[in-house]
C-alpha cells in the first residue's frame, strides 16, 4: 500500500477533488492511521504471547480468566486489553526535579523511532508504505533514532538509575548498530540492491533461495544480525539498559501510565522492525518457502507475518532462558567477537560471489 | 593503559530495591559503573530481639526465633532448642530427635532453593527462580502438614517438638525426594553450568580463605572459599554424628576458589547432601515414642550461662543465654551468620561493577532479619 498507489486510487474515485493536495495528505494520513494501528495491535499480541510463552516455560499458566463477571476472558486473552486500560487510566507523574520538556519528549522520541522504520516494512508486495530504493538502509538509520529518546528520558528523569540505563543503552545500542548494519551489508552485496522489495524479489524461488541458506557466510551473518537484533531491542541477555534487579528499571524507572506504555509500545514495535529486516534480508520476505504455492498476495502477508513471530518466539525463548551480562561482556561480545566475524564475513561473501555468483 | 578516572558518584542500593534481599541499604561510590567503596547501612528491620527475649519466658522465646532468620525458621529454633536443653541438661528421645534433623534438613533445602533461585534472579535468569520457587513450595506444603505453619513454625520446642509427625508424611516426604533429585540435574542443565550465568559468577567477588576466616564468616560462603568447617561434622550436635554425608568445599573449578560460583555450587552440593540425610533419616526414624515426653512444664534453667552453636543454612548460628535461675532469660545473644557475611561485602566487592556487586551480594545469601534481628 504505497502512498504513491493510494493517492492514484483516490484521485481516481474522487474526481472532484483529482489533484488536489488534500487527497496527497489524505493519501499519507491513512497509512500513518493503520500503521498505528499495527503497532498497537502488534504491541497488545505480543504482550499477551510473551506472558503465556515465558509462563509455559516456567510451569505456570499465565494470565486467566476465571469465573463469572469482569476477568480476563477466556485463558485470559483480554489480559493485556485490561492492562492498557489500567495504563491510560494511570495518574501521569512526572517528577518534581526532572527537566520537565525533555522528560514528556522522551517516550514520543523513542516512539516515533520506532514507528518510521515500520514504514519500510514490506508487509506484502504492494503492501509497503514507502518502498525506498533505500529501504534498508533506511531502516538502519532511523532505528538508531530511538536511542535519543532513550538517553533523554535516562538523563530528564534526575535519577541516577535512569541515567545509568540511559548511559548503558547508548552504549550498547550504538555498538550493535555495527555487526548489525555490516551483516547486513553481505545481503546487499549477494542481491546488489537496497531496496526492500527488492531485496525479496532476489530471494523467490522457495526455501533454497532464501538468502540465509544459500550460502555458509550469509548464515553466519543472519545469526550475527539476530544476536545483534536481540541486544538492539534491550532483551535478556543484553537487557541490561533496564536490568531489574540492577537498574530497578532503567531508563522507564521514573515513567508510569501512558508515558510508560509507550517505551512499552516502541519496544514491541522494534522487535517487529528488526525482525522484520531479519525476515525480508534473509528469509524470503512475504515468499512462501514451497516456489508457487499459496503465493497469492494474501498468503504474502500470512508468511511475513508467521516469519516475524517465529523469530520472535525465539527471542522470548532466549529471554526467558538465559541470564544476563554485565556491560563489560556485552561490549567483548560485540567488538571482540561479532565485529571481526562480520567483517570476515563480508570478504567471505565477496570470494563467494566471485567464484559461485 | 591508564584509566580514566571521572567525577565520583554516591548511589543509594536500596532500601526499597528489588536485589538487596530485604530492607538493606548500601551506600555505593561509583566511579562510573567501577564501585569503588561500599558502606552497607542496617537496621532497618531491627525488632529488638535480644531485648525482647528477656522479658518473655524460655518457652516465648522460641517464636521470635522463627522471625530472625524467616527463610530457615526451622533451624533456628533448633539452635535454640539444643541451646537451652544442654543449660538446662536434659536429654531428648531419639524420635525427636530425628524428626528434627529431618525438618532442619528439609528447610536447609527450601532455604538453599530460595538463595540459588534469587541469585539466577539476581544476574537476570527468571526461569530457574520459578523452577526452585515450585518445588520449595513441595517442601511448605509438607512443614503444613506437619505443623499448619508454612513460614514461622514454632515446631522445635525445647525438649521436644509441638507435634507428632502426621499420618503420610513419611511417604510424602519419600516422594518429594524421589521427585526432587533429578530437579538438581535440571538446575544444573538451566543455570549452574550456562555460558553466561559462568562469565557473571566465576572469579567475581574472590573471597580467599584466610580473609573468610579473618571476618569470621561461616556457613557454605566459607566452605566455598575452601575451608571445610561445618559444625554439623566438627561438633555434632542433635544426631548429626550418626549420618553419613559429605561436606562440600569450594573447589574453584571454573574460576578462583571462593568466586560467587563456587559459593553457588557449594549450596548447589548441600542440597544434594541433604536429599542424602533425609533418606537416612526417613530410614531411621523410630515408629513409636512420645514426642512430648521430654518437654519441662516449666523452663527454669540453673544459674549459669552457654555459649551453643549450630550449623544454620547460612553458617554457624550460635545463642549465648546467661541464666540468673528465673523463668526468663538474663541475657541472650545471637551469633547471626548473615550478619558477619556481610560484613565481608565491602572487602570483596571494591573494583567490580555495580552488576558484580548485585552478583555478589546475592552469593553471600544474607537475610535481613537475621542481620537485624
Amino acid at each position: 500500500m504505497s502512498v504513491d498507489l493510494l493517492y492514484d486510487w483516490l484521485n481516481e474515485s474522487i474526481p472532484f477533488l483529482s489533484g488536489n493536495s488534500l487527497l496527497l495528505l489524505l493519501a499519507i494520513v491513512i497509512p500513518a492511521i493503520l500503521l498505528f494501528l499495527v503497532i498497537a495491535v502488534n504491541a497488545i499480541v505480543l504482550v499477551y504471547a510473551e506472558r503465556k510463552v515465558s509462563a509455559f516455560m516456567q510451569d505456570r499458566v499465565g494470565p486467566m480468566g476465571q469465573g463469572v463477571g469482569l476477568h480476563a476472558g477466556k485463558w485470559g486473552m483480554l489480559q493485556t486489553v485490561a492492562d492498557a486500560l489500567k495504563l491510560i487510566s494511570k495518574e501521569d507523574i512526572i517528577p518534581r526535579l526532572a527537566d520537565r520538556k525533555l522528560f514528556i519528549m522522551a517516550p514520543f522520541v523513542i516512539f516515533v523511532g520506532a514507528f518510521i522504520a515500520v514504514i519500510a516494512l514490506p508487509f506484502g508486495e504492494t503492501l509497503i508504505v514507502a518502498d525506498m530504493n533505500i529501504g534498508i538502509f533506511y531502516i538502519l538509520a532511523v532505528s538508531s533514532f530511538g536511542v535519543i529518546g532513550l538517553i533523554l528520558a535516562g538523563w530528564s528523569s534526575n535519577n541516577k538509575w535512569s541515567l545509568y540505563g540511559g548511559m548503558r543503552s547508548a552504549a550498547q545500542i550504538i555498538s550493535y548498530e555495527i555487526p548489525a548494519g555490516l551483516s547486513l551489508v553481505t545481503v546487499i552485496m549477494l542481491t546488489g540492491t537496497l531496496s526492500m522489495q527488492g531485496i525479496i524479489q532476489y530471494q523467490s524461488g522457495g526455501l533454497f533461495d532464501w538468502i540465509v541458506f544459500s550460502s555458509p557466510f550469509s548464515f553466519i551473518a543472519f545469526i550475527i544480525y539476530f544476536i545483534a537484533a536481540i541486544a538492539e531491542t534491550n532483551r535478556t541477555p543484553f537487557d541490561i539498559p533496564e536490568a531489574e534487579s540492577e537498574l530497578v528499571g532503567g531508563f522507564h524507572t521514573e515513567y508510569s501510565g501512558m508515558r510508560w506504555s509507550f517505551f512499552f509500545l516502541s519496544e514491541y514495535a522494534n522487535m517487529l522492525v528488526v525482525n522484520g529486516v531479519a525476515v525480508a534480508a534473509f528469509l524470503g520476505g512475504w515468499q512462501s518457502p514451497i516456489p508457487g504455492y499459496l503465493n497469492s498476495p494474501g498468503w504474502g502477508v500470512f508468511w511475513f507475518i508467521s516469519k516475524i513471530l517465529v523469530l520472535v518466539f525465539v527471542m522470548m525463548w532466549v529471554r526467558w532462558t538465559f541470564p544476563r551480562l554485565r556491560v563489560d561482556q556485552l561490549m567483548d561480545i560485540c567488538w571482540k567477537y561479532l565485529l571481526p566475524i562480520a567483517l570476515f564475513n563480508i570478504f567471505g561473501v565477496g570470494i563467494w560471489t566471485l567464484i559461485f555468483g | 593503559m591508564g584509566i580514566i578516572h571521572g567525577e565520583e558518584m554516591v548511589l543509594n542500593i536500596g532500601p526499597q530495591h528489588p536485589s538487596t534481599h530485604g530492607v538493606l541499604r548500601l551506600k555505593v561510590r561509583t566511579d562510573g559503573e567501577v564501585v569503588s567503596d561500599i558502606y552497607p547501612v542496617i537496621g532497618y528491620l531491627h525488632r529488638s530481639f535480644e531485648k525482647h527475649c528477656e522479658n518473655v519466658t524460655y518457652e516465648q522465646v522460641i517464636p521470635y526465633t522463627d522471625r530472625c532468620d524467616y527463610i530457615a525458621s526451622m533451624n533456628n529454633n533448633l539452635g535454640y532448642a539444643v541451646t537451652v536443653e544442654e543449660l538446662m541438661g536434659i536429654e531428648v528421645p531419639e524420635k525427636v530427635e530425628y524428626i528434627r534433623v529431618i525438618v532442619s534438613e528439609f528447610n536447609r533445602i527450601a532455604s538453599h532453593l530460595l538463595a540459588l533461585g534469587t541469585y539466577g534472579l539476581d544476574v537476570g535468569a527468571f526461569t530457574p527462580f520459578l523452577y526452585m520457587f515450585r518445588d520449595r513450595e513441595r517442601i511448605l506444603d509438607m512443614f503444613e502438614m506437619v505443623c499448619g505453619a508454612r513460614l514461622l513454625y514454632n515446631y522445635i520446642w525445647v525438649g521436644g517438638v509441638s507435634h507428632d509427625l502426621p499420618k503420610g508424611f513419611v511417604e510424602t516426604a519419600y516422594q518429594f525426594l524421589d521427585y526432587f533429585e533429578p530437579q538438581v540435574k535440571e538446575y544444573n542443565n538451566l543455570l549452574t553450568y550456562n555460558k553466561i550465568f559462568v562469565e557473571r559468577t566465576a572469579d567475581v567477588g574472590v573471597l580467599p580463605p584466610d580473609v573468610a576466616i579473618n571476618y569470621g564468616v561461616t556457613g557454605p560462603n566459607l566452605r566455598a572459599s575452601g575451608v571445610k568447617w561445618d559444625i554439623r561434622k566438627d561438633e555434632p550436635y542433635s544426631i548429626y554424628d550418626k549420618f553419613d554425608f559429605d561436606i562440600p568445599v569450594g573447589r574453584g573449578e571454573l574460576g578462583t576458589i571462593g568466586d560467587c560460583w563456587d559459593r553457588y555450587w557449594v549450596r548447589m552440593r548441600e542440597i544434594e547432601e541433604s536429599v542424602k540425610i533425609l533418606r537416612q533419616a526417613l530410614k531411621g526414624l523410630p515408629k513409636e515414642g512420645d514426642v512430648h515426653q521430654a518437654i519441662p512444664k516449666k523452663i527454669r534453667p540453673p544459674k549459669g550461662s552457654i555459649y551453643k552453636r549450630t550449623e544454620s543454612p547460612r553458617g554457624d548460628l550460635a545463642f549465648y543465654i546467661t541464666s540468673d535461675g528465673k523463668p526468663k532469660p538474663y541475657r541472650l545473644k545471637m551469633r547471626s551468620p548473615a550478619f558477619t557475611s556481610l560484613s565481608v561485602l565491602n572487602k570483596i566487592s571494591r573494583g567490580w561493577m555495580l552488576s558484580d556487586v548485585i552478583a555478589i551480594l546475592g552469593s553471600l545469601d544474607i537475610v535481613l532479619g537475621e542481620i537485624d534481628r
